[in-house]
């Protein structure tokens, strides 16, 4: 196990460096000079050459990547272009909105999915999972952002319950601001848990077949044990695999969903930067996300050893 | 003569099986109406989309437009119509993309192993660490927003998972009797490939198909949302969302039915997969 371990770590470490490569590449090509931008359009050629040579704009590739990565392990990722503070600033502004708001659509969508996964699985056939699983066949085909749309059409507009967008900050005291971000975490979380539910049937449905499910109910367990005690954690590895992708998907989902609450996240910040060619904000930021995507994979990898403990000691 | 070596018939009474299963048919039925919707606005559409008629907008669903019209005066149901042609085209040729690439090169790793299938999985492993939407997003902002753009965007990120599914089918089919007697008969791994392998996986890599169909179809919304899929004279369902958005409280039904349709159209589409996959699995024919 330590040696699966030992070898993610290694993969995990490798797509980080790729990607970082790739970053810089993709943004090297865009058109656009960030010294010009920074200056307006009126400023004199000497001027732009002498910031170009100030930012270090004017170095060879390499010497300007290396001195982008290095600076971003010390978790220096440079300064904004347009802003004109340093992009960890920036991005610790607005990780205070989307990591709260990705943070509470997957607990949202956990929360949903495990009990109707498990739900539908015990009655399977029965007409409780059919109307379970049509509903999530129903929900895997709804765009979040429309559903965002739906819900603020419904609980802001109609009810008038919850705000519409925006964000109040945290400075507006603890319950403002996650009223500001309930809507957007149903509109990422439902689609999400429409999937996960639908994994969590089926894995479970493997399981309930196996012996020693029978061997627990034969020995008088009451089906409520043995459906989340033995079955659930037995179904667990793939719930986790595909809950750990889905981080993924959850996070450029709330790219979208910033957009339509206008919510000052790391998405909205992405989008700004990129019409703005603020370059440096982009890389920052994407590999972040990378990085995130990456490190919550390996604690999948992780849970994998915690959930089912044969994992341990294999190999 | 032998008929352990004999390759298994997967195709045999597929289609009679499938059209027995109620997924398949509805999701079949459905995925026709809105193909033939889209194949229809090529020569006629109720009103035409390219008119702007100022006295008729926002009208709410009437006789004359049975789905309303726009804030531009435009017809809504023309507008559906014409938009499903985006929808399908980006998606199916994102999917043509993911397949053309993907299946090949996944038929490859299986095929060789060793350090191509190892530095195949590096390679998909690294795709997946990238957010596939963010990486979208990026790509139609720096190649310029359109429809072009979005489609190798969303196909870029098929390429592995057809890779990925192609790659699994092969490696469980290589090991198989009637491959050891192919090989044995002296063919190449290449004409294996051609003749045994890609029509034994066919309809795994059909399943994935009408999935990742139905994804771009939900990713080309997702950036004509935001501006980056096809652009304005075009209609597209994302892009009617966003002019809906700011109408919501007068028009609701603005925003509803262009949701409608891509609620259906993806619908339809995971309808058609699950209906093929049941149909497939024995494990799960056996449903009480």
């Amino acid at each position: 196990m330590t040696a699966y371990l030992g070898k993610r770590l290694l993969i995990g470490l490798a797509t980080l460096l790729v990607a970082s490569v790739v970053v810089f590449a993709i943004l090297e090509i865009l058109p656009g000079d960030p010294a010009r931008l920074m200056l307006g359009m009126n400023a004199t050629a000497d001027a732009v050459e002498a910031l170009r040579n100030e930012m270090g704009l004017n170095e060879g590739l390499l010497p300007r990547y290396l001195a982008w990565v290095g600076g971003m392990l010390s978790l220096d990722f440079g300064r904004s272009y347009t802003y004109s503070v340093p992009v960890i600033e920036l991005i610790r502004e607005r990780a205070i909105v989307s990591v709260p708001l990705a943070l509470m659509s997957l607990a949202l969508s956990t929360a949903i999915a495990i009990p109707v996964g498990v739900f539908a699985a015990a009655r399977r056939g029965r007409p409780a999972d059919t109307v379970a699983m049509a509903a999530s066949q129903l929900g895997v085909a709804v765009p979040n952002f429309w559903f965002a749309l739906l819900l603020v059409y419904v609980f802001a507009v109609w009810l008038r319950l919850v705000p519409a967008g925006g964000f109040p900050g945290w400075s507006a005291g603890a319950w403002p601001a996650l009223k500001a971000l309930i809507l957007p975490s149903i509109a990422l979380a439902v689609p999400q848990a429409a999937i996960l539910a639908r994994v969590t049937r089926s894995a479970l449905l493997d399981v309930l077949g196996e012996d020693f499910i029978r061997t627990a109910r034969a020995k008088g367990l009451p089906r409520g044990a043995v459906l989340w005690r033995h079955a659930l954690r037995n179904a667990m590895l793939p719930v986790l695999t595909i809950m750990g992708l889905q981080f993924g998907f959850l996070l450029a989902g709330t790219i979208i969903i910033e957009n339509v609450f206008s919510l000052p996240g790391l998405g909205r910040l992405i989008f700004q930067a990129l019409n703005q060619r603020d370059l440096i904000v982009v890389e920052g930021i994407v590999m972040l996300l990378v990085a995130t995507i990456v490190a919550v994979n390996l604690l999948v990898d992780l849970s994998y050893a915690i959930v089912d403990p044969r994992l341990r000691t294999a190999r | 003569m032998n008929p352990p070596l004999s390759e298994p018939e997967v195709s045999a009474g597929f289609l009679s099986r499938a059209l027995a299963n109620r997924s398949f048919v509805i999701g079949f039925t459905i995925t026709a109406i809105v193909a033939a919707m889209a194949l229809v606005s090529f020569f006629w559409t109720p009103y035409d989309v390219t008119r702007l008629i100022v006295a008729d907008r926002m009208q709410p669903p009437s006789f004359e437009h049975p789905l309303g019209t726009d804030h531009f005066g435009r017809d809504m149901l023309s507008m559906i119509m014409v938009g499903a042609r985006n929808s399908i085209a980006v998606a199916l040729v994102a999917v043509g993309i993911g397949m053309g690439i993907g299946v090949p090169l996944g038929c490859w790793a299986a095929a060789r192993g060793g350090i191509v299938d190892e530095a195949l999985m590096r390679f998909n492993d690294l795709v997946f660490a990238f957010p596939a939407l963010l990486s979208a997003i990026m790509i139609t902002a720096i190649f310029g927003p359109g429809a072009i753009n979005a489609i190798i965007a969303i196909g870029i990120f098929n390429i592995p998972v057809f890779a990925r599914v192609s790659r699994a089918g092969a490696l469980s089919l290589w090991p198989r009797e009637f491959i050891l007697a192919s090989r044995a008969a002296g063919k190449g791994k290449v004409l294996i490939t051609v003749e045994h392998i890609l029509p034994n996986i066919a309809n795994l890599l059909l399943v994935q198909g009408t999935i990742q169909f139905a994804l771009g179809i939900l990713a080309e919304a997702g950036l004509s949302y935001v501006g980056l899929g096809a652009q304005p004279p075009m209609p597209s369902w994302g892009r009617m969302l966003f002019d809906a958005q700011t109408r919501m409280v007068v028009a609701p039904y603005l925003a509803i039915i262009p949701g409608m349709a891509i609620i259906v159209t993806v619908l339809g589409l995971n309808l058609i997969g699950d209906g093929i996959s049941d149909t497939l699995d024995p494990k799960l024919r056996r449903r009480p």
